[in-house]
């Protein structure tokens, strides 16, 4: 962190001048470089976001031209949509229970694999394959056959003497079926956190032991507290791609957020409401309460880091 | 984690076991469909085994024409989407991440933070105008809106992760380029490019496995059967031959998920690598 002040002092005692040929050759590379991203930036990202701001202000249906109709599309969303609070709630639910089971898993797996074992490298890959799949249309209609009331998971209950119902069409169970698919994904905080394992040094382990801990006592005391700049990053990323997910939603109900609206995810409801209904402002309105969602959950994990992340070269 | 106590075989085999449980326990929901496509229908259901009894593999040639235009054409359209965007990130987000890591300019600061800030920005926000946009220009029902914003550098992440990789490349190779007279196009081209190609590698897989897998752009911007790519076809596949022919379904499936796995297996060391230096989503 070089201050201003300083850099403006350091330039006026130096003797070359502060804007030199090469300093302006950088500056139009630099620009010509970035061009194409300027670009977009500008016509795909802050150009559509402030129509998008605008628009959720508008009763707008692409072929006529918007309507001004004030706040009244965030009123309704509020005070007299239930199937837009039914997908808040689903997608509440989905997103808390399915990111802290995605990182316990990932983070226990990382332990698990956190020796030197040969073809530890193949297991690795093997078990981070489900990150890549996971999201494709292929397995979320695997995932509908599996679950349904003859697939593997009741055979495998029946096994066991238990008579399970059919989890993709009963309202109690098909977001459960969803939360398994995003938690059976916990291939890439898994590495994450396996990488950083093998950065944590021997010595303080070491250390640990010969003061008497246990291998549990170890992980509580010295791993985990040195993992949680880890912990901490997985949990916010994972929590913005979360509340995103739409591919799973969308096939096992297909595309209908059913049944009885359990798997209505948010952004199928976006996309219901938009390009099905085409009430694009109302679609909009619902974008931007969408993002206000994940700056503040982005904002609750990035205060209570303070309490519970350690950076080791701070303290 | 080597510790100087020589382990016993037997820990070791019991590791390996316990791996390979793990590993079978994790695959198992792929391995089930392998098994189902290949076994006589009223097996598939009536049990959870992942051996098959037989292996009869007619569901493949069977699924692959069953739905017109068939898979052939949804493959072939889902490769040239593919091959639109991989081109597009590796053109546009390699010059932006060379401006980013290597040259110095005016408000370089503050485009560095807003580029970060559009890697986390939900695409919701910008998709209906993005929509009216490409519908303006007579976009919709062609491959363009799949492929132009990628040769913008709209994968913000990218340009993310390629900054992070050239910022590891020793200065003084530009340095020595520079005092032979090298020009910045030409420090680009011939210095950095050729050091980056591990990078670039991560940067095309995993472009190509996303968009091969996106379901909601095409979704929203293709209607016409022969121009679908594999995630609308198995989709179709699924509403029409769903109910009556669970094997070619599941072959389908399969084959689906097939140019994911090459590429997974040809690429796994540099992908698990990416994935652990920056943090990638998925």
């Amino acid at each position: 962190m070089t201050s201003t002040t300083t850099a403006a002092g350091g330039a006026r005692t130096s003797p070359r001048p502060r804007w030199t040929a090469r300093r302006r050759k950088d500056a139009r590379a630099g620009y010509l470089f970035l061009l194409p991203w300027f670009i977009g930036l500008g016509a795909l990202v802050i150009g559509p976001m402030a129509t998008s701001a605008y628009l959720s202000f508008t009763q707008y249906d692409l072929f006529n031209d918007p309507v001004w109709v004030g706040l009244d599309n965030y009123r309704t969303l509020f005070t007299d949509d239930p199937r837009y609070l039914q997908s808040l709630r689903v997608t509440f639910t989905y997103v808390l229970a399915s990111v802290p089971l995605r990182l316990v898993v990932a983070l226990g797996l990382a332990v698990l694999m956190n020796r030197t074992l040969r073809g530890m490298s193949f297991y690795r890959a093997v078990l981070y394959l489900p990150s890549l799949l996971g999201g494709s249309v292929a397995i979320a209609v695997l995932w509908r056959q599996l679950f349904g009331s003859n697939g593997a998971v009741n055979q495998l209950l029946a096994v066991i003497g238990i008579d399970g119902p059919n989890w993709i069409a009963s309202p109690e169970t098909s977001l459960a079926t969803l939360i398994v698919l995003a938690v059976w994904q916990f291939g890439s905080p898994m590495v994450i956190f396996l990488a950083g394992l093998r950065q944590i040094p021997a010595e303080l382990l070491e250390a640990a032991r010969v003061d008497g801990a246990g291998s549990v006592r170890r992980f509580f005391s010295v791993t985990l507290p040195l993992l949680t700049p880890l912990v901490f990053f997985n949990l916010v990323m994972q929590t913005i791609v979360a509340f995103q997910a739409f591919t799973p939603s969308y096939i096992i109900s297909n595309g209908t957020g059913g049944p009885v609206d359990s798997t209505l995810f948010y952004t199928l409801y976006l996309y219901i409401k938009g390009f099905s209904e085409f009430e694009m402002g109302y679609a909009s309105a619902m974008a931007w309460v969408l993002v206000a969602i994940i700056a503040g959950f982005t904002a609750i994990n990035f205060l209570s880091a303070r309490r519970w992340v350690h950076y080791s070269d701070q303290s | 984690m080597t510790s100087t106590r020589a382990r016993s075989p037997w820990i070791t085999t019991a590791w390996h076991g316990l791996m390979l449980l793990l590993c079978v326990a994790t695959l198992y929901p792929v391995l089930w469909m392998t098994r189902s496509s290949v076994v006589p229908e009223r097996e598939i259901f009536s049990s959870p085994s992942i051996a098959p009894s037989q292996v009869d593999l007619s569901n493949f040639p069977a699924g692959w024409v069953a739905n017109p235009p068939g898979f052939g054409t949804f493959m072939l359209n889902s490769f040239i989407i593919c091959a639109g965007a991989v081109a597009g990130n590796l053109i546009a987000c390699t010059l932006a991440a060379y401006a980013f890591s290597r040259l110095d300019f005016p408000l370089k600061k503050l485009w560095f933070a807003l580029m970060l800030a559009t890697v986390m920005l939900p695409a919701h926000v910008t998709l209906i105008p993005q929509y009216a946009l490409f519908s303006a220009a007579g976009w919709v029902g062609t491959y363009l809106p799949l492929i132009v914003p990628k040769f913008l550098a709209t994968d913000a992440f990218f340009i993310f992760l390629l900054v992070q990789f050239m910022r590891g490349i020793p200065r003084e190779l530009d340095e020595a380029a520079e005092l032979d007279g090298a020009n910045r196009w030409r420090m680009f081209r011939s210095v950095m490019l050729p050091l980056t190609v591990p990078a670039l590698a991560t940067t095309a897989v995993f472009t190509f496995i996303w968009t091969y897998e996106d379901f909601l752009g095409p979704l929203i911007y293709l209607s016409d059967l022969n121009e679908y790519p594999v995630p609308l076809g198995l989709r179709m596949f699924m509403n029409a031959m769903g109910q009556s022919s669970y094997g070619q379904l599941f072959a389908m499936s399969l084959v689906s998920l097939l140019p994911v796995f090459i590429f997974f297996l040809l690429f796994q060391r540099k992908l698990i690598a990416g994935i652990a230096t920056t943090g990638l989503k998925g």
